[in-house]
């Protein structure tokens, strides 16, 4: 009874509560004629679509920068590693991975960027990486016009040049994890075996990483960094390589997302995604220092698993199509309750 | 009048933070019209003794004290300052507590503004009147007039020199009419020499207009110079209630300090055969808030425990701090005869010096990790120990078997209570904490390690630990220690020399056993002063 106790207080009442709403609305989903197994496949998918978007929030957190609001930077890096490794043609594995060796430049030297900028404004890591994410965003939208991109694919078809805002990956790299081993039950239930690997192996690497010396001493310097100083840790130093480190699982993030989604989103698309994974790892049980795998996984399913049931379970119950406004209403709300939810590990 | 009841008198106050007695029986007078100097080392209970005669919170939070404080034979318990205030006590704080955009005139009324009547408080009430300034300024003046100090009204707080921010704060406290007790808590402290002697005569004036303070100072001439009357406070018992004439400040340092030395020496201490130099520090300056060292030289031979002693404020724990890179520091530091880097705590680490800080929850720990994290970390930074190759070494993990075992042998040796190896820092004890600050830097295995404040905030059986478990690893492991403390009858047990601290300078190095109102006169910036007067 003690054990069950302790368990409970361990995973947290929010958490449970979500977990009972989200059992509530499988159970519900049958009598408004939404198929289950389709909500699962559904709900799996969504997990690993977004799962390493959580995933990148861990870094910052264990070394005291925060949520990473600023995962945009992330983002641009993606799309730009997106964007090229289709302009040079590359199909199939090539493409995607291409793509993540494409973004991944950009993506240390963006980070390395807002990692300086983040050192020089401790404390307020949140609301400035929040701006500046918005301000990077604002500013590849006129990249986006006049970067000399060529391919027929991508360019907007009466001008010639500049990008379009959705280019679909159709022919390239598509669904090119989802698919890799995928098992098939039935009509509507696929489990994508590949895209969950490969969440799983980025996982284990940043489960390995946080258990190496760099690894111990920045979760040290989000703990207490005076400590860590007085250990001889760069503090700044340790800062800056979570921030590329975060920076460098956003541009994997979007390139996993685009091939499940099937389309590149340019533009003002990534403005809102880092809110997502913020509030999905706060859902998940972190806290602003202290971050786990487990978090990650937990808050990653509880969040999509919601996003994902509330419209199509409301929606049908209602007979009407609002399933938007429904999934707006509920992705900003649960944003909202895991902002108010943050807390400091130490108190 | 004045002889049958006395203005505020003392009478038996007892006082202890949960089972500490900060003090003990503590009886004397005030009469109107005296400066009474009130001295005593850092903890002696000066501070205390004040907070309860002004009410504050804390004392009435950590369980009130015994005793009556009373004014003219009555018995007063204030409830808060407010009170305090009401019943014509003043208090200056060390701190200042102005506000830097206002104006003197501003600052010595305010809450208590002269105001003028508007035609909207017809309307609205008195909360629209308007400040009459000239009334305020009439006001303010007077009670500059009263300091016989210079200040002019208008000028902003943030732009005065401190010592006039000093007497604006005074200025305030007699603005109020009824004010007939005047308490300064070192308020020459920030002050010129030029400056403390205006405010010593302002006192004076505000003395012969009958109203009655309690001077605090460590510096002991100017109490000398200014009280009528001294009491001198020791570990929280009065041990001297005297007249000034004819007392000296030695006898002043001797009454602070003298104190039956409780942990007796070990006898073989002497006989310790010490090594070569093995840190020599030519005039290092340390710029830590709070802490400032100025210039220091001294050296430490190795086997050696060397104590750094001096009043706090006074830059001793400036010392070590700037030596391990944690604040701006300069000057030369030689290191086994070679030159160590100041300002990188990594460089210092990695030459082999260790460090146990004074500020446990700030410096010394990672309160939300467990204690093997606390004990190995540094040793796995530093010298790349607890770490286990993993994927035919193509990483290196952490060997938390390793740390585990580590912990456990610390737990063992220092005997640290804890559940188990990996319960969380913050949930220990002070006294258990600081034996994990301990262990961590001896897990370092450091050939020279500074100790700061090593038994502050910790009860006497741990004080007994963790001052053992420094001679011991003196003794067996042959680490060269540098303590810094607070405590002088602790420094005089342990250490085989020590200096005493002053205003940022080290005002002598003495050997432990040296009279102790030798120590007492350094530690109060007397030396030279004397010598001067021998001269």
């Amino acid at each position: 009874m003690r054990n069950l106790r302790q368990l409970v207080t361990d995973f947290g009442w929010p958490r449970i509560i979500i977990f009972l709403f989200l059992v509530l609305l499988f159970l519900g989903a049958p009598f408004v004629r939404v198929r289950i197994d389709a909500s699962i496949a559904d709900v799996l998918n969504r997990f690993g679509q977004n799962g390493v978007f959580v995933l990148a929030m861990v870094p910052m957190i264990q070394s005291g920068c925060g949520l990473n609001f600023g995962l945009s930077f992330g983002i641009i890096a993606g799309l730009l590693g997106a964007t090229l490794s289709m302009q040079f043609g590359w199909h199939g594995f090539l493409g995607f991975f291409g793509a993540i060796a494409l973004a991944a430049p950009f993506a240390v030297l963006l980070g390395w960027l807002y990692g300086k900028l983040l050192n020089k404004v401790k404390g307020e890591e949140m609301t400035i990486a929040m701006y500046v994410g918005f301000a990077g965003v604002m500013f590849m939208c006129i990249m986006w016009l006049l970067l000399p991109y060529t391919s027929p694919n991508m360019v907007w078809g009466y001008a010639g040049k500049g990008l379009r805002t959705t280019i679909t990956v159709e022919g390239y790299w598509l669904r090119i994890l989802n698919d890799f081993l995928a098992i098939r039950v039935g009509e509507f239930f696929v489990i994508p075996t590949g895209l969950l690997l490969f969440v799983g192996l980025c996982a284990a690497l940043m489960w390995l990483f946080l258990r190496t010396k760099t690894g111990t001493a920045m979760t040290a310097v989000g703990s207490n960094p005076i400590y860590a100083r007085a250990s001889g840790i760069s503090v700044d130093r340790m800062r800056t390589i979570s921030v590329i480190l975060s920076t460098v699982l956003g541009a994997v993030g979007i390139l996993v997302y685009e091939q499940s989604f099937g389309f590149i989103q340019l533009y003002t698309a990534p403005l809102t995604m880092p809110l997502a994974a913020v509030a999905a790892i706060l859902i998940g049980g972190a806290s602003i220092n202290k971050a786990s795998m487990l978090n990650v996984v937990v808050g990653a399913f509880l969040f999509q698993g919601l996003l994902t049931m509330t419209p199509s379970v409301i929606n049908s119950a209602l007979q009407t199509d609002m399933s938007e406004v429904i999934r707006i209403i509920v992705s900003n709300g649960m944003i909202l309750y895991a902002l108010t939810r943050k807390t400091k590990a130490a108190s | 009048m004045g002889q049958a009841n006395p203005l505020l008198s003392f009478e038996h106050v007892t006082k202890d933070f949960y089972e500490n007695v900060v003090l003990h029986d503590v009886c004397f007078d005030l009469r109107g019209g005296e400066i009474l100097g009130l001295v005593g080392e850092n903890g002696a209970g000066k501070t205390t003794l004040m907070r309860i005669l002004f009410g504050m919170s804390v004392i009435a939070q950590t369980g009130g004290y015994q005793g009556r404080v009373c004014i003219e034979g009555e018995e007063v318990r204030f409830a808060s300052p407010f009170d305090a205030l009401e019943a014509g006590i003043g208090m200056v704080h060390q701190e200042f507590s102005l506000i830097p955009g206002f104006t003197t005139t501003e600052n010595i009324l305010l809450n208590r503004e002269d105001m003028k009547p508007t035609l909207l408080n017809a309307v609205f009430g008195d909360r629209l009147s308007v400040l009459d300034r000239a009334a305020m300024r009439r006001k303010a003046e007077a009670a500059i007039a009263r300091l016989g100090v210079k200040l002019d009204p208008d000028t902003l707080v943030s732009e005065m020199p401190v010592g006039h921010k000093q007497f604006t704060e005074i200025a305030r406290e007699i603005n109020r009419e009824n004010t007939r007790i005047l308490v300064l808590d070192e308020p020459t402290a920030v002050l010129t020499e030029t400056e403390a002697e205006v405010l010593l005569e302002s006192l004076r004036r505000l003395a012969a207009q009958d109203i009655a303070i309690i001077f605090i100072s460590h510096r002991l001439h100017e109490v000398l110079r200014v009280a009528d009357r001294l009491v001198v406070l020791r570990d929280g018992k009065k041990v001297k209630d005297t007249p000034v004439a004819g007392v000296t400040v030695r006898d002043v340092a001797s009454w602070m300090v003298g104190r039956e030395v409780s942990a007796e020496r070990a006898p073989e201490a002497a006989e310790q055969a010490l090594g070569p130099d093995l840190l020599a520090v030519e005039h290092l300056w340390v710029d830590m808030p709070g802490e400032t060292v100025r210039d220091v030289s001294f050296t430490v031979r190795q086997g050696e425990i060397f104590g750094i002693g001096g009043l706090a404020g006074q830059g001793k724990l400036g010392i070590p701090n700037g030596i391990m890179g944690l604040f701006p520091a300069g000057g030369t530091i030689r290191f086994q005869g070679r030159p160590l880097p100041l300002n990188s705590p990594r460089a210092v680490l990695e030459r082999g010096l260790g460090f146990v800080s004074e500020d446990r929850r700030g410096v010394g720990l990672l309160l939300d990790e467990g204690l093997d994290w606390n004990l190995a970390f540094t040793a796995m930074q530093i010298r790349g120990q607890y770490l286990r190759p993993l994927l035919g070494g193509l990483v290196r993990v952490r060997d938390e078997r390793g740390m585990r075992k580590l912990t456990e042998e610390y737990v063992r040796m220092l005997d640290i209570k804890c559940q188990s190896p990996r319960q969380k820092a913050k949930e220990l004890s002070g006294g258990n904490q600081q034996k994990v600050c301990l262990a961590r830097a001896f897990a370092v295995k450091p050939r020279l390690l500074f100790v700061s404040e090593p038994t502050r905030g910790i009860d006497v059986g741990a004080k007994k630990l963790v001052l053992d478990a420094l001679r011991r690893a003196n003794r067996e492991s042959g680490t060269t220690i540098v303590m810094v403390s607070s405590e002088l009858e602790e420094l005089r047990a342990v250490c085989d020399r020590v200096a005493i601290v002053d205003e940022g300078r080290i005002a002598g190095i003495l050997s432990p056993q040296a009279d102790l109102s030798d120590f007492g006169l350094l530690m109060a910036g007397e030396r030279a002063a004397q010598e001067a007067h021998h001269a």
